[in-house]
């Protein structure tokens, strides 16, 4: 698999120097968020507003006032929880241009309870005038920057930072989910990191003789809800989803919700964070800790078709490590 | 408890620890030791009246979070002794400075060494951002600016309730940067609540750099005296300095003490680095290695040996 490191930082430069009306706003996170260097060779357009979220919100509306299109650069869970009041008011209500470029979703910080945001998407999505965009690849960070940047009102962002492996060679376009495997058995829903987790899961049910269908979501507000229902009729015993999130309000809720408007009766298993905080740790751990992993999604599918699978941690290979010396700070934060 | 090492010593140990420790894991938060080594030291082995620790030695493994079905969680807030109603209570309020942190609870001989060799493992309780799991943590502070209000909030119940021990919150100056500071002052200010007080490292720096490059805070002295607090100011390295700034009267009004600090003291090789100081790493073999001889001589303890990597 090709890893590519720090998709972000040259999309970003890239678009940002050909939109003079795009501002670059950071929250004392600017090598944290792979802006560090547009802000030495740009300097002109780029704002640093401090570790103050709160004022950086309302600052950001006032400058969508002006005609601006700033991107608000921090930790997924700095850009809602303590300013969500301001992302209220001064953002999503009067739709400004705003684009909240969240980094570190869910899981991928080892920061723990204060750094991960796990009701990020639930929280966006219940916002009217937001868009909510998730990027599962080197790909979609790229195109992301222009994706979310073509909205004509509010942005918020799942951005994947450091070393991030490419999965698709198509560019993000908002709206359009991905279908990586058409089967017939079950139909597997799976955003941001754990597309990853789902397509090791795959090679391992196929060999089983398990039809897997697989979907791919970029795009989590608006949600496509008709070609949900559309996928999971066409498969015989169910769908799972997998995120990296609370499995309340995030792609199991909006899967859920999907069905019952349609009055599809399909059993439905939402993999995820079940009604608990995480807490810090590596990624890999974390994903099996609180079942995000391949593994969990096997499991998960032998209870849908009520067959066990055969399949063990050692047939879905080795889970993927971040080479740990590497500059792109596996660790850190 | 009285240690019956000086603070001058323990503030070196936990020099020591933090650079033994950045050395193997490939860099660390060390210039935190090196601003607030002599500011912890204080506050564990002088300043505060604090029990004797109730906790394991060697910290237990993560127990998951709080919730109604975990009835054993408990924070590790038992490291700073017992809660009883004349101990005093500490929160660190930037919660990045954990690793600095433990090492002073094993200089003070309240965690053993292994604590250390735990920190930011899969599974372990001694989280890299410390949680409120995390040894000598009650209250979750990763998200910077929270700090002192609850202290506040602990200080007036504890007020409330005829206790005598006080709260002391430890922060970092980056901290004045979130609004939420501001409010915590003005409230226990207009609510008389002296048996706050703080104690923050004011090292001007931040993640970005100097504080100054990233959004400027001005005289943080006077704006802390305008929204009603006791101000001293203090060379955080200097401990009888620190000593007298404890004893400034503030009858009525929360005490914040400045400790005007060094992000470099004690490991002068770290200038190189200025103003890229928040997270020390290295970039090649050769850079950790020149680092390792500097700061070990700087620190009068032989390199740590590395494993080949
Ligand atoms: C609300 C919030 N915003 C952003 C961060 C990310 N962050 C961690 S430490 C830090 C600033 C560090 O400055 P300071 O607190 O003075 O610590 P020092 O640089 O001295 O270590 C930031 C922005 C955070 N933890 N919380």
């Amino acid at each position: 698999m090709e890893m590519v490191n720090r998709p972000y930082a040259a999309a970003f430069e890239a678009h940002a120097v050909a939109n003079p009306d795009v501002l670059c706003l950071s929250a004392d996170l600017t090598s944290s968020c792979e802006i560090d260097g547009f802000r030495d060779r740009h300097p002109e357009q780029f704002l640093s507003l401090g570790m103050a979220e709160q004022n950086m919100l309302s600052f950001a509306g006032g400058l969508g006032l002006a005609g601006y299109r700033p991107f608000l650069h921090s930790f997924g869970v700095f850009l809602y929880r303590r300013p969500y009041d301001q992302l209220m008011a001064s953002i999503a209500y009067p739709r400004r241009k705003v684009r909240l470029m969240g980094f570190l979703p869910g899981v991928t910080t080892p920061g723990g309870m204060t750094h991960q945001a796990i009701e990020d998407l639930s929280v966006m999505r219940t916002i009217p005038n937001m868009t909510v965009l998730e990027s599962g690849d080197a790909t979609e960070v790229e195109s992301i920057v222009a994706a979310a940047d073509s909205v004509d009102g509010p942005v918020y962002c799942r951005v994947l930072r450091g070393s991030v492996p490419r999965l698709f060679d198509t560019p993000l376009e908002i709206g359009r989910m991905r279908v990586l495997s058409e089967g017939r058995d079950v139909l597997v829903v799976t955003a941001g990191i754990t597309t990853e987790e789902a397509i090791r899961a795959r090679g391992a049910l196929d060999a089983a003789g398990v039809s897997v269908r697989h979907l791919h979501l970029n795009t989590l507000k608006p949600f496509d809800a008709a070609q949900i229902v559309d996928h999971a009729s066409s498969v015989r015993h169910g769908v799972v989803t997998l995120e990296n999130h609370l499995v309340t309000g995030g792609i199991g809720s909006m899967v859920a919700e999907a069905l019952a408007e349609a009055g599809l009766g399909r059993r439905l298993i939402r993999l995820g964070l079940q009604d608990s905080y995480a807490h810090g740790g590596s990624r890999p751990y974390l994903m099996k800790y609180y079942g995000m992993d391949a593994l969990t999604l096997v499991r998960a599918i032998e209870r849908l078709t009520g067959e066990e699978s055969g399949i063990d941690e050692d047939a879905l290979g080795a889970v993927r490590l971040d080479a740990v010396h590497s500059a792109v700070k596996a660790e850190a934060l | 408890m009285r240690n019956s090492r000086s603070t001058e010593d323990i503030a070196l140990g936990i020099r020591r620890r933090v650079f033994e420790h950045a050395m193997r894991n490939n860099g660390g938060y060390l210039s935190q030791a090196c601003s607030a080594a002599e500011q912890l030291a204080f506050l564990y082995n002088e300043a505060l009246n604090l029990g004797p620790s109730t906790m394991p030695m060697v910290p237990e493994p993560f127990g998951g979070v709080p919730s109604a079905e975990n009835r054993d969680y408990r924070t590790g807030a038992g490291y700073n002794g017992p809660f009883d109603a004349v101990h005093d209570r500490l929160f660190i309020a930037p919660a990045h400075y954990a690793l600095v942190a433990y090492a002073c609870l094993i200089e003070t001989g309240r965690m053993a060494a292994e604590g250390l060799e735990m920190f930011n493992r899969d599974g372990s309780s001694v989280e890299m951002i410390g949680a409120e799991h995390s040894p000598g943590m009650e209250v979750h502070n990763g998200t910077l600016g929270i700090g002192l209000s609850t202290g506040a909030g602990l200080a007036y119940g504890r007020k409330r309730r005829g206790e005598t021990g006080e709260v002391c919150v430890f922060m970092s100056d980056g901290e004045v940067q979130e609004g939420q500071t501001w409010e915590a002052v003005q409230a226990a200010a207009h609510h008389r609540i002296d048996n706050l007080w703080a104690l923050m490292d004011v090292n001007r720096q931040q993640c970005d750099g100097a504080m100054d490059s990233v959004m400027e805070v001005g005289d943080i002295a006077t704006k802390f005296r305008d929204f009603g607090a006791v101000v001293a100011e203090v060379d955080a390295h200097d401990l009888d300095a620190l000593r007298e700034a404890r004893t400034t009267p503030h009858e009525g009004r929360p005490l914040i003490v400045l400790a005007h600090s060094s992000p470099t003291q004690g490991m002068d090789f770290l200038m190189r680095r200025f103003p890229r100081l928040h997270y020390v790493r290295f970039k090649t073999a050769e850079e950790r290695a020149e680092m390792n001889e500097a700061i070990a001589a700087e620190l009068g303890i032989p390199p740590v040996e590395l494993e080949a990597h």
